[in-house]
């Protein structure tokens, strides 16, 4: 077990002498090994994914790791199987839409519990987290008892309002909102803003990182979303990309190609926001730990 | 204290800005929790139903498909939790090292698996183990095993795909925790303790881990609870199969409450099973945590 533990502390302080040393070599050489490996395992999915888009199922159910040549056919099977402008443009309103009323609703509130101190509101939050530990299957069946009697299966609001006030979120936020400076909280007052106005015209820009990896964390919970859009949804035209391409995949005789071209588009959203907003998202989850 | 120069508007401002927020969880959360307690001492079969004391809690004793739920689900959260807050911890003091070489790009690479979708890996992960596939190719090219794993087939390799599933799916969320709570632990620590001649096991399990305490049990309280909440990927990569040995509490009362005729009040009492199990676990979690720091 220590030849696994010895390289992750590899001292400065020997490396700065530089002079040849085997076991510190060799340890160097397993973490960087032990490295390579978990990031092989890790990426190798996704090249499966793109080489299987090029493939037929019979070669990927025998495991051809090589690119072939049926990435059109399999993509001309997939827009033929499924109305593809439909499901994604299904996914990505519900996932906007839920994206901006949590942020708002949620950073919000974890901006008023931080800023707006008070015995009665510490025992609300201190609940809440509470709250956090219940698990969505508790709360699955009497919230779709409540919202078929108020006649909202199949809408978009069935899927994205019990979601909205996330405890995650809102915890997340606060924990941020220690970070901002009280100074300019106060230097506002001077020249005159109300509360909101501090909010909207201060807090907002300052906390850019902190809604990055809010904005990363949210959009892809809803974008991915299963469970509970396969309860509430029940129309063939509201169904979202993942609940379409889910049902591809337990036909009795999946056909693997097309359904990893269309896992390919199912994922590309959710990797160029990652990409877009990831230095962001570093310092965003940074400034929640701290 | 803070409040004592909170003005009368200020106050109410207060609640102005959280109140959207607890309106919200009182109809989603709240209201749902109290229905739900209460559904669990009712039966009856769809939208009629009566007062049936402990009638729930006594069939769930005697119900074999929920006993092996439970066992399966434990069983996943024994294995599974461990091994990936160990990968992530190990993967986050590695990537910690600010002389490491192509840092950006392991790290890059170790968090990639989550921003896919469920039911994307669900599906390459289906496809990637099938008997004749990728998987099984590679592991006998290189004489790991003699002839291919019946991963979707066999009961016990079948949890054993499921773990790895998930475990390839969250240990880089969980190591982006721990990669920002080491910023802000003091290099000299290390230093000081090399000086002194710990190894780096040592420094690893004396300093590392107690440092990083508070963010490790957040993790494992935050993963326990995914766990036992454990559904997406036991429905769409073996759909609790073969024999229910993958069959997880959440995905039994989801066949409960939508797949059979529907008993909304036995659903609800095997979700209060889960609220208990999560909080006994976290309470304990605690509390082992409290213990080690004595």
């Amino acid at each position: 077990m220590t030849d696994q533990a010895l390289p992750l502390a590899t001292s400065r302080v020997e490396r700065r002498t530089r002079s040849f040393n085997l076991p510190n070599f060799v340890a160097r050489a397993i973490k960087y090994l032990l490295l390579s490996l978990a990031a092989f395992v890790s990426i190798f999915p996704f090249f499966w994914m793109v080489v299987g888009a090029t493939n037929r199922s019979v070669d990927i159910g025998i495991g051809k790791a090589t690119f072939g040549d049926q990435l059109f056919v399999n993509a001309a099977n997939f827009f033929a199987t499924v109305d593809a402008p439909r499901i994604f443009w299904n996914s990505a309103f519900i996932a906007l839409v839920g994206t901006v009323l949590t942020l708002a609703i949620s950073s919000l509130a974890g901006y008023g519990f931080e800023m707006f101190r008070s015995k009665f509101r510490e025992r609300i939050f201190t609940l809440m987290l509470l709250l956090l530990s219940i698990p969505f299957a508790a709360l699955m069946v009497p919230l779709f008892v409540m919202i078929s009697s108020f006649k909202l299966v199949g809408t978009v609001a069935a899927v994205v309002l019990p979601g909205i006030a996330s405890i995650f979120i809102i915890f997340y936020f606060r924990q941020a909102t220690k970070a901002f400076p009280g100074e300019l909280r106060d230097a506002a007052r001077v020249d005159g803003l109300n509360e909101w106005q501090i909010f909207l015209y201060i807090y907002l820009p300052t906390m850019r990182s902190t809604y990055a990896a809010a904005i990363i964390i949210v959009f892809m919970a809803n974008w991915n979303n299963y469970l509970w859009p396969l309860i509430v949804l029940n129309k063939p035209e509201q169904k979202t990309a993942t609940l379409v391409i889910s049902a591809l995949t337990s036909s009795y005789t999946p056909d693997f190609g097309m359904i990893l071209f269309g896992t390919i588009l199912a994922t590309l959203p959710t990797l160029v926001i990652f990409f877009l907003l990831q230095r962001r998202f570093v310092e965003g989850m940074l400034g929640a730990v701290k | 204290m803070a409040n004592a120069r909170l003005g009368r508007t200020e106050h109410i401002t207060g609640w102005t800005f959280i109140a959207p927020a607890l309106v919200l969880l009182g109809i989603f959360m709240l209201y749902p929790i109290l229905w739900s307690l209460w559904m669990s001492f009712q039966v009856g079969k769809g939208m009629n139903f009566n007062f049936g004391g402990f009638a729930n809690i006594v069939r769930l004793t005697k119900d074999p498909v929920f006993i092996r739920a439970l066992v399966n689900t434990l069983t996943f959260l024994v294995v599974q939790v461990p091994i990936m807050i160990g990968l992530a911890l190990l993967a986050a003091v590695a990537l910690n090292d600010p002389k490491l070489r192509f840092r950006g790009f392991f790290r890059t690479a170790i968090f990639l698996p989550c921003v896919t979708s469920l039911i994307a890996y669900s599906t390459l992960f289906k496809s990637m183990f099938a008997t004749d596939g990728v998987v099984n190719n590679m592991l006998m090219a290189v004489w790991i095993i003699q002839e291919p794993i019946h991963w979707l087939q066999d009961p016990f390799w079948a949890k054993v795909l499921i773990i790895i599933a998930i475990t390839w799916r969250w240990t880089g969320y969980n190591m982006v925790f721990y990669l920002a709570a080491l910023q802000n632990v003091d290099r000299s620590i290390y230093e000081a303790a090399r000086i002194d001649g710990a190894s780096g096991w040592h420094q690893f399990w004396y300093i590392t881990v107690p440092m990083l305490k508070p963010v490790i049990l957040f993790t494992t309280i935050i993963s326990t609870i995914g766990t036992l909440q454990l559904f997406d990927e036991v429905n769409n990569i073996t759909q609790g199969g073969p024999s229910d040995s993958t069959l997880t509490l959440s995905l039994y009362i989801y066949n409960l409450t939508f797949k059979f005729m529907p008993s909304f009040g036995y659903s609800a009492t095997v979700s209060w099973v889960i609220v208990l199990l999560v909080a006994v676990l976290s309470f304990a979690q605690f509390v082992i945590a409290r213990d080690r720091s004595k």
